[in-house]
């Protein structure tokens, strides 16, 4: 495949936004830090109170929002890659509601309150018993249509499970936590949440990084990619896999944030020449700059009332999404 | 002449009953087949079988090669046609060296302007495929085929759904490649551009094959009236071979039993 000095570009402009936003969070606060006593505390230097908010506060916060962001762009690009469809989001596995499922269960449980890990290990205890089900269901042979057909199923057994979890709370407190956590939000995280996160992360964005040649491939159908030496069925595994490992990683974190792995793609499709493969890399960086926007947004917004990451994130993607409908309406009739 | 695929006993079942029974063939460099036979002959699962696309049992020379050199040895065109993204041709084309990826970036794009070129694609380089006319997409699908650089192209029905003018010009094409070495296996339903362009044609009947040879060898009156139910007027004139569907020979002719509506139906 030929390079495009176009493309180049646009991975430069987006790792420099990324870049950017990533500065501006870790400069953005309530504790009003000048910007050169934020960077000596970043360092190490200057007062130990100041260290440990930028250490331990806004550096976790602006490198999971960089991270989240990524997990989703990247997933969300590969999934509509796979499913030749611009409405695929990375939830379609079923591994979203799964996490929320575990998380949900730790807060209700009280595990959550006795062992502060214990939420994004159960997130992603969940996340991985998704997969496990998904591949069981969709079967060693199983096509794209039985792929979505056990994802859809379980993200619905899964969302039963949570209302029901939500419905059996004995008091409204419990509620109320497992309702703002599903929310989504990166506030009073920490480095732990980072190292927790990171390596699922860094697992899914190796194995979904190589399905672009595959993706490439599914442009023309499933026949035409195989008879291209594309294995389909390696394929599907790296992309189930890849996508949990991530998506699994970034909820257990962070909770929900929708829309994030539909609007990204869609919004860098026409930059990359509506190459799969290029959507890839493309995702992951403005995925990282579209929640680290948002994370900065929610604390410019409502610095005292803290507005929800997730609720920001599906306040404006939500609208996006209707436009993507109508426009498929209008050129489908 | 070197052989192309060769595929012998090859036998397909689908959800228990057999698609394909018992086939023998062998194509070389320089043939143009034309695959015929009726709806649910066969034909797709045939080209799908060939290339280990669906598990058989028997022999091919192209399934028991691992996927990568396989793709390196046959080029395939689905019948849907389908494109998913709204790529430029240039891109689509390119995808055509999926096939390589081990070749270097000035392989890939010679090897993607030839394909270009050679299906006179050039002005519509840079348009979005998903906004071209059928005859145009069926071109840009060509040049893909092309850009992957096999001896073998299979396409299936590559010429259903096009204009007049269009149909004849992937015909042309088909059996200028052929004369130039490559080997085209194509599925066909009108038999008379199969007679007209194709150096050979193979029928085939309830998944087997039951004729292989020249084109006017194979559209016999007793073949056409077997496995298609027509009757048909076949000339040989100054043109070449005149291909004429006349009628069927279902004993009692399809009518039309429900009478007619007294008054017109009016919208509202």
């Amino acid at each position: 495949m030929s390079r495009n000095p176009n493309y180049s570009l646009l991975l430069t402009g987006l790792g420099a936004l990324c870049l950017a936003l990533f500065a501006a969070s870790v400069l953005i606060g309530p504790a009003a830090i000048r910007p050169g006593d934020s960077l000596r505390a970043l360092s190490g230097q200057g007062p130990e109170m100041l260290q440990l908010v930028m250490r331990q506060i806004r550096l976790p916060r602006a490198l999971l929002a960089l991270m989240v962001g990524a997990a989703l762009g990247m997933s969300g690009a590969v999934m509509q890659g796979f499913l030749r469809n611009p409405l695929a989001e990375p939830g379609l596995v079923g591994t979203s509601a799964s996490a929320a499922l575990g998380a949900v269960l730790a807060i209700q449980l009280g595990l959550a309150a006795s062992f502060p890990l214990a939420l994004p290990l159960a997130a992603l205890a969940g996340a991985l018993g998704s997969v496990v089900l998904v591949l069981l269901l969709a079967g060693p042979r199983g096509g794209t249509m039985a792929l979505i057909l056990a994802g859809l199923a379980i993200s619905a057994l899964a969302g039963a499970a949570t209302a029901l979890v939500l419905n059996l709370s004995p008091n409204p407190y419990a509620a109320s936590e497992i309702i703002f956590w599903m929310l989504g939000s990166l506030s009073d995280r920490s480095m732990l949440h980072v190292w927790i996160a990171a390596p699922f992360i860094i697992c899914g964005a190796a194995l979904l990084f190589p399905t672009g040649r595959g993706l490439d491939a599914l442009t023309l159908g499933e026949d035409a990619a195989a008879a291209s030496g594309i294995d389909l069925r390696q394929l599907r595994l790296m992309l189930v896999a890849g996508t949990a490992a991530m998506i699994g990683g970034a909820t257990a974190v962070a909770g929900t944030i929708g829309f994030v792995g539909l609007v990204v793609p869609h919004v860098l499709r026409h930059a990359v020449g509506a190459r799969p493969s290029r959507l890839i890399a493309a995702s992951a960086l403005g995925g990282g700059a579209m929640v680290l926007a948002a994370d900065i947004a929610v604390r410019l917004i409502a610095p005292e009332r803290d507005l929800k990451l997730g609720v920001l994130t599906s306040i404006v993607g939500a609208p996006f999404f209707l436009h993507l409908i109508l426009k498929t309406r209008r050129l489908e009739w | 002449m070197v052989n192309r695929l060769t595929l012998s006993r090859l036998s397909c079942l689908q959800d228990g009953a057999a698609v394909l029974e018992g086939i023998d063939l062998t194509i070389s460099a320089g043939e143009f087949v034309g695959l015929v036979g009726r709806n649910g002959a066969g034909k797709t699962s045939l080209l799908r079988a060939a290339q280990g696309l669906v598990p058989v049992s028997g022999w091919s020379s192209l399934s028991e090669l691992p996927p990568h050199e396989r793709a390196r040895a046959v080029a395939f065109m689905p019948q849907d046609r389908e494109i998913a993204w709204p790529m430029s041709v240039e891109n689509l084309v390119a995808l055509g060296r999926i096939a390589h990826p081990d070749a270097a970036a000035d392989a890939d794009r010679r090897a993607t302007d030839r394909a270009i070129a050679a299906l006179r694609l050039e002005v519509l380089r840079h348009r979005n495929v998903l906004g071209l006319s059928g005859g145009e997409r069926a071109r840009v699908l060509i040049a893909r085929a092309l850009a992957q650089e096999t001896p073998l192209l299979v396409a299936d029905e590559p010429i259903a759904g096009l204009d007049p003018a269009a149909q004849i010009e992937v015909m042309r094409l088909f059996a200028g490649l052929a004369r130039q070495g490559r080997a085209v296996l194509a599925s066909l339903h009108d038999l008379g551009l199969a007679m007209r362009h194709c150096t050979r044609l193979v029928l085939l009947d309830h998944g087997r094959i039951v004729a292989d040879g020249a084109p006017q060898a194979v559209l016999t009156r007793r073949h056409l009236a077997q496995s298609f139910g027509i009757t048909a007027q076949i000339t040989e004139g100054e043109q070449g071979w005149l291909f004429q569907p006349l009628d069927t020979v279902t004993p009692e002719p399809l009518t039309i039993s429900a009478s007619l509506p007294s008054s017109p139906v009016r919208n509202g």
